[in-house]
């Protein structure tokens, strides 16, 4: 008698190379798909009914978007978060001109490079409250220093005209050190032959910068500009921390409002948050698609 | 090198470089030394206004020790623990598997669906937030570590499948055709062959999303509610409530909660660096 499994074990050896992949890769699909990819259609779908997360959904159709686009507080956090999005991008540059300067060997140079770098290990909670602190009116640095010219300090986190900038200002801190790092990589990596050529066609300082270096520092830059986007539209923890979006959510951003309004005291608005969320998505899926287009010609070479 | 080494310029240009190195590292981590100084100093002192001077006593362990003492800080930070290394350890395996099967194998949507994992990496969090909640309610895991746990790994493993495949890709492709040629079996050249190779892969990954899920400040707002389940960002949070304008207590409290990372990164920092680089940067 034929033993009935044996086919099915011939199948499996003669497609060996076609079954082994997705048997890899599974569990990750099944984590990323449950976690992840349903989630955002869920959303989408949630988005279209008023639901305070307990009782019974209702269905309101566009009703949702509608009251969005009719909310001021939406612009004002829409308004930020372009801000957030044009100042932090600074990170790229001014992180490429920490690391021209500290790109030399001079004794100790290693020990200060990680220094320098030091601020991107902590967590935002605790830049938030560093920085928190250090805006203080009363006791904090910024305070004191206000003191010492004989003006009474702003309190810039209390002001509406300073607040958004005084906490993009924290962020940019552990940002740029994040650009340094990844321009400090890509700078051990040019190629001294090219240096040398065009010093010797007469390029020197900015020039060379421009013509020579920074086509080499390509990689270093796209990927640097990928973390601050991304970074500038998930900001959230700062204004947590450092605001909650006040005063009289001014510093709000998508991120936060989404938050405040699904799921703070001030109501479970589910369907709400969810709108605000999709819009959230589909501005961060305009950067998503050219990051992964760029990726993708990438992978063609 | 660029640019120009200091060392071809003049003996003057030489020491004004040398001097002007430390002195812009202080005034970059200004705010730091701000707050350490203010975690060693008594609470006298922040209330007479003597917050740039030097501490009128140094009270560096009794600041340090009361943290613990008047909270529960003990408790988030071994929460923090337990979310931290089960997460690692789930996110790199299966990232393992996930980018060896999405280099090594040629098979239709294998890129779209290695793209999809990167795009799932960047979404924003609030996309994610309310079905992840709803999700978590309705399994038991709100308000637990497990909860957490599980979002956390399925999240990060985007990240590491993304780091694993550049990473596995870049490694001689003749050594698995030849291991395939002999006959040994797939899983088995995975295990053997690749999985050691890919030990500095592993050490980056590990290092990175370790501080990554340590510093995860929204998702313990949004999953945990209670003491018992939080962990360190989201009870220094707490803690700020708790101690209202003693900033000492909350500078050290701060700084406690940045000293996991902060040993790791020291400890591991070549491992750390070209995890950020995601080794496109070389």
């Amino acid at each position: 008698m034929p033993d009935p499994a044996l086919p099915q074990r011939n199948w499996l050896k003669a497609n060996r190379q076609r079954v082994a992949p997705w048997v890899f890769l599974a569990p990750a699909i099944v984590f990323f798909v449950i976690y992840v990819i349903a989630p955002i259609f869920q959303s989408m779908w949630f988005s279209f009914y008023a639901w305070d997360g307990l009782g019974e959904k209702e269905w309101v159709g566009m009703a949702n978007y509608v009251e969005l686009f009719d909310d001021d507080r939406f612009y004002t956090s829409l308004k930020n978060n372009i801000i957030w999005l044009v100042l932090y991008l600074l990170a790229v540059p001014a992180g490429l001109m920490v690391a021209l300067f500290l790109n030399q060997n001079i004794a100790g140079m290693r020990f200060y490079k990680s220094m320098f770098f030091f601020p991107f290990v902590f967590s935002q909670v605790v830049v938030g409250l560093i920085f928190t602190w250090f805006y203080n009116p009363s006791f904090g640095i910024v305070g004191k220093v206000w003191e010492f010219f004989g003006a009474s300090a702003p309190s810039i986190l209390g002001d509406e005209r300073f607040v958004t900038y005084g906490i993009i200002f924290a962020g940019l801190w552990p940002q740029i050190a994040y650009c340094m790092i990844l321009y400090l990589t890509g700078l051990n990596n040019v190629s001294s032959d090219q240096i040398e050529a065009g010093r010797l066609d007469g390029a020197r300082g900015f020039r060379m910068l421009r013509h020579v270096i920074l086509p080499q520092l390509w990689p270093a830059t796209f990927l640097a500009i990928v973390v601050t986007v991304i970074g500038a539209l998930r900001s959230f923890d700062m204004i947590a921390i450092m605001t909650q979006g006040g005063p009289y959510g001014t510093s709000n951003v998508l991120s936060y409002f989404m938050f405040e309004q699904a799921l703070s005291e001030y109501g479970f608005r589910m369907g709400y948050g969810s709108a605000i969320a999709v819009i959230l998505f589909f501005i961060m899926l305009i950067f998503i698609s050219y990051f992964l287009w760029v990726m993708y010609q990438d992978e063609k070479r | 090198m660029f640019p120009t080494p200091i060392e071809s310029k003049s003996i003057a240009r030489q020491r004004l470089y040398k001097l002007m190195v430390p002195l812009v590292l202080f005034v970059w981590l200004l705010p730091l030394i701000a707050v350490f100084m203010t975690s060693i100093r008594p609470v006298s002192d922040i209330n007479s206004g003597n917050v740039f001077g030097w501490p009128s006593q140094f009270q560096m362990l009794e600041n340090y020790a009361a943290v613990f003492q008047r909270s529960q800080a003990l408790m988030y930070f071994w929460n923090s623990i337990k979310i931290t290394v089960p997460t690692v350890m789930i996110s790199v395996s299966l990232a393992c598997l996930a980018g060896y099967a999405l280099s090594i194998y040629r098979f239709r949507g294998s890129l779209t669906l290695f793209f999809i994992f990167v795009a799932g990496n960047f979404v924003p969090f609030q996309i994610l937030m309310v079905p992840v909640r709803n999700l978590s309610v309705s399994a038991g895991l709100y308000d637990t570590v497990t909860g957490l746990v599980l979002f956390h790994a399925a999240f990060q493993t985007g990240f590491c499948t993304l780091f694993m495949r550049n990473f596995i890709k870049a490694l001689p492709f003749d050594l698995i055709e030849s291991a395939r040629i002999e006959g040994i079996g797939e899983f088995k050249i995975f295990w053997h062959i690749v999985l050691p190779l890919v030990r500095p892969a592993v050490a980056a990954l590990s290092v990175l999303v370790f501080t990554f899920v340590w510093n995860d400040f929204f998702w313990a707002t949004v999953l945990t509610q209670g003491e018992a389940s939080k962990p360190i960002t989201a009870g220094v949070r707490a803690l700020n409530g708790q101690f209202v304008s003693q900033w000492h207590l909350v500078s050290a409290a701060s700084l406690l909660a940045a000293v996991p990372p902060v040993a790791l990164f020291f400890l591991m920092q070549r491992h750390f660096i070209s995890g950020l680089t995601l080794g496109a940067v070389k």
